[in-house]
């Protein structure tokens, strides 16, 4: 037989695992909140996802076109960035300050930092707290009025009564278009965790501590809790970016801390902040820690050190 | 115990588990390497034109860690020649041209055994290393004090995907397996003794339950039945999963009283004390998706490979790798010339398709290396300190504990060369270590 034979170390086979695979599967974890955030708040939340995606993915196209490098643009990683920041953003949003935002989400937060897998924090959640600190009271303003009783008066009490769980769950409030339906961002996490793409340990721990700190600051009340959990950003942030993987911890002990650290930190903004929602803040300032919380929680090699078997 | 050793799901495809072995008709021509096994190489005892028999020694083994080598064929030595070793290297090879007949040696004859002096050295003479794959003289690791061993585990996970041959040898050759045991018992004092089978091989667990059912006279045995997860098989891995021991990086098992046998190996005892035929034939799985009829078949040592295909019905295809072992460890063929060597337990034809592998993009810290890296490594984290020769940060990472099991480079979402690098950093490590010692 006349062929020739390729030569290579092992392994010979690979788990057909891809970064754009991973990539897609977050993006079908997101279509229940862009469809529920198009049905509770209209035709222009699909536009502002839309635009956003649009302009992270041109903008990453163009930076690799101008640097001559690789084009990235197939990983689905700026698509995935543009749907979250869209999905961060209220339905009113002007449509300039989208284009503003995906820029500086993809060029300054990403690209300029080595692109994928290189930047420091999350492009997508930066890029919401540079508009929000960037275009002055923007978040707040642009959201119905109903949201500034939910996430800016919750902390004072009694108000989170105004709407009821159910509302709460199904995402019948203000806000920003993905972050409302709890409904929605669950059935995306469950997705997401039987695809294996992210582990519980992130969202459930971040939540988990909003709802227990939020269950003393609202007087041992646990729908007030409750309600906490489903009101602001939580759960977007939560279960999408706060386990982004590039700019969180990699070890299950890690990924505890960080949830932990990212709970506690809302909690205090939102209660003692002068900002109304404090989860961008909370990853953001997590995403920070990640490489010192990653070195704390190295795995034990096995055989290495210790106590001898 | 704080471990809880990770690893990967392969595919198993193990297509060969449940077909009939069948005997290859003898080679016209065999080519048998004085190195299969790791330690000194044996030295050609034969030259050009002497008559050989089934048995007759060709190579003596002079080092202390080395095996001897025994014709495989009847027939004459065509000549001893230089032999380029599929992970580099030379040695010498011997050729001989089969009569077809496959006569036996007139001189074997079952070796005389009657203490543990004689037990190792028939151990020795019959020419068997590790079966499994790593080749490591059988004799060297029995020949330790009797009172430093606690267990005798033996390795019947095999983890890769496709080979069966070790599974196969524990359904059909229980009977030598149990007089290996008997004697390792009766000369070793072996007072427990555990087989370690992954749970996707029934058979092979019914048979070694049976074995050890007969074997449990005078000594604790049983079988282990352990979850199908790669890298089962792995030494220390088997160790821990079996006795709760866990091997120091660096260490062997013998430092945790464990002498670890494969149940080839084991086999393969049996069979030369019964026989005295040392070791000339090997059972070999013969898959991928390239070969016409996958099977199992006993081969000749040094059998070309590309007789054992032509044997197997032929490739149906052009393979894209040939392959010595499985698909995770296993180490690929320049061509199909190279013999079957006395620790080939599988070669594979893999197609262009199955042999595929993505392309390799930026990490993007997604932790799955370091979460099912069994022995807990960052393999990302020591790409990033080979990266830069950081010879400190490579030793703070334990890189030298890595088995090469390759999960990681399995598991990659941008297919980076982990377990590779890992291997690039070990050599790397070694080189800045002599460097530093030859300072002194």
């Amino acid at each position: 037989m006349n062929t020739t034979l390729k030569l290579a170390v092992s392994p010979h086979i690979h788990s057909g695992r891809s970064t754009a695979g991973i990539m897609r599967d977050v993006l079908i974890a997101l279509l229940p909140a862009t469809a529920a955030g198009t049905i509770l708040f209209g035709w222009r939340a699909l536009l502002v996802v839309s635009l956003c995606t649009a302009c992270c993915v041109g903008f990453e196209l163009l930076f690799n076109l101008i640097t001559k490098q690789d084009l990235t643009v197939g990983d689905l990683s700026a698509a995935v960035t543009g749907v979250l920041l869209g999905l961060n953003l209220p339905a009113n949003v002007p449509l300039w300050q989208c284009v503003v935002g995906s820029l500086f989400a993809i060029i300054v937060v990403k690209c300029l930092f080595g692109g994928i897998g290189c930047n420091l924090v999350n492009p997508a959640i930066t890029a919401r707290v540079f508009m929000l600190v960037a275009f002055g009271s923007m978040a707040t303003q642009a959201f119905p009025t109903m949201v500034d009783a939910v996430s800016g008066a919750t902390p004072l009490g009694g108000s989170v009564t105004d709407f009821s769980l159910t509302d709460l769950f199904l995402g019948l409030r203000g806000g920003a278009i993905g972050e409302t339906c709890a409904l929605a961002l669950l059935i995306g996490f469950v997705y997401l965790l039987v695809r294996r793409v992210i582990t519980w340990h992130v969202p459930v721990t971040f939540v988990g501590t909003v709802y227990i700190l939020s269950f003393f600051f609202e007087g041992m009340d646990f729908d007030h809790a409750l309600a906490m959990i489903l009101s602001g950003g939580l759960l977007l942030g939560a279960i999408f970016m706060a386990t982004d993987y590039v700019t969180s911890p990699s070890t299950a002990a890690g990924k505890i801390i960080f949830g932990l650290g990212a709970g506690l930190i809302t909690v205090l903004i939102r209660y003692f902040g002068v900002y109304p929602e404090g989860v961008s803040f909370a990853i953001l300032l997590m995403n920070i820690l990640t490489p010192y919380i990653d070195a704390w929680t190295k795995h034990k090699v096995f055989g290495v050190g210790g106590k001898k078997a | 115990m704080a471990f809880s050793l990770r690893g990967v799901h392969v595919p198993h495809r193990k297509n060969t588990l449940d077909l009939p072995v069948v005997r290859m008709d003898p080679p016209g021509v065999v080519t048998i390497p004085m190195s299969m096994h790791i330690g000194a190489p044996a030295r050609p005892v034969v030259q050009a034109g002497d008559l050989v028999y089934v048995g007759t020694k060709i190579g003596e083994a002079e080092a202390p860690v080395s095996s001897p080598i025994y014709s495989s064929v009847s027939g004459k030595v065509l000549k001893v020649r230089d032999f380029l070793l599929a992970g580099g290297g030379t040695t010498s090879a011997v050729v001989i041209e089969s009569d077809g007949e496959m006569t036996p040696d007139a001189a074997i004859c079952p070796p005389t055994v009657d203490s543990r002096d004689s037990f190792i050295a028939a151990v020795r003479a019959s020419g068997i290393v590790g079966l499994g794959g790593a080749g490591f003289p059988a004799h060297v690791k029995l020949n330790v004090d009797p009172s430093r061993i606690e267990y005798l585990i033996i390795n019947g996970a095999e983890c890769e995907p496709y080979v069966t041959s070790d599974t196969v040898t524990m359904t059909d050759r229980r009977e030598d397996m149990a007089v290996a045991l008997e004697a390792l018992k009766t000369h070793l004092g072996i007072k427990s003794i555990i087989i370690g089978i992954e749970s996707n091989k029934p058979k092979a667990i019914q048979s070694m339950k049976q074995l050890m059912t007969e074997t449990a006279q005078g000594c604790t045995a049983q079988v282990k039945v352990l979850p199908p997860m790669y890298p089962q098989g792995g030494e220390k891995v088997l160790i821990y999963h079996t006795t709760g021991k866990v091997v120091p990086a660096g260490k062997l098992p013998i430092d945790v009283g464990c002498i670890v046998l494969n149940c080839t190996t084991i086999a393969a005892i049996g069979a030369y004390l019964k026989t005295g035929m040392p070791l000339v034939e090997k059972c070999v799985t013969v898959d991928g998706g390239a070969v016409k009829n996958p099977q199992n078949v006993i081969v000749p040592i040094g059998t070309a490979i590309s007789d054992v295909f032509t044997f197997c019905g032929g490739l149906t295809e052009d393979p894209a790798k040939v392959i010595y072992g499985g698909p995770m460890m296993g180490i690929t063929l320049p061509d199909m010339d190279g013999p079957i060597l006395k620790n080939t337990n599988a070669i594979l034809a893999l197609t262009v398709k199955e042999a595929k592998l993505p392309k390799t993009t930026a990490c993007i810290r997604c932790g799955s290396c370091t979460n099912t890296c069994p022995f807990g490594l960052a393999p990302a984290e020591i790409m990033k300190a080979y990266d830069r020769r950081d010879a400190e940060r490579l030793t703070e990472l334990s890189v030298t504990a890595c088995m090469e099991c390759g999960c990681c480079s399995f598991v990659c979402p941008a297919n980076r060369p982990l377990v590779q690098t890992n291997r690039m950093a070990k050599i790397f490590l070694r080189e800045e270590k002599a460097k530093e010692d030859a300072k002194k």
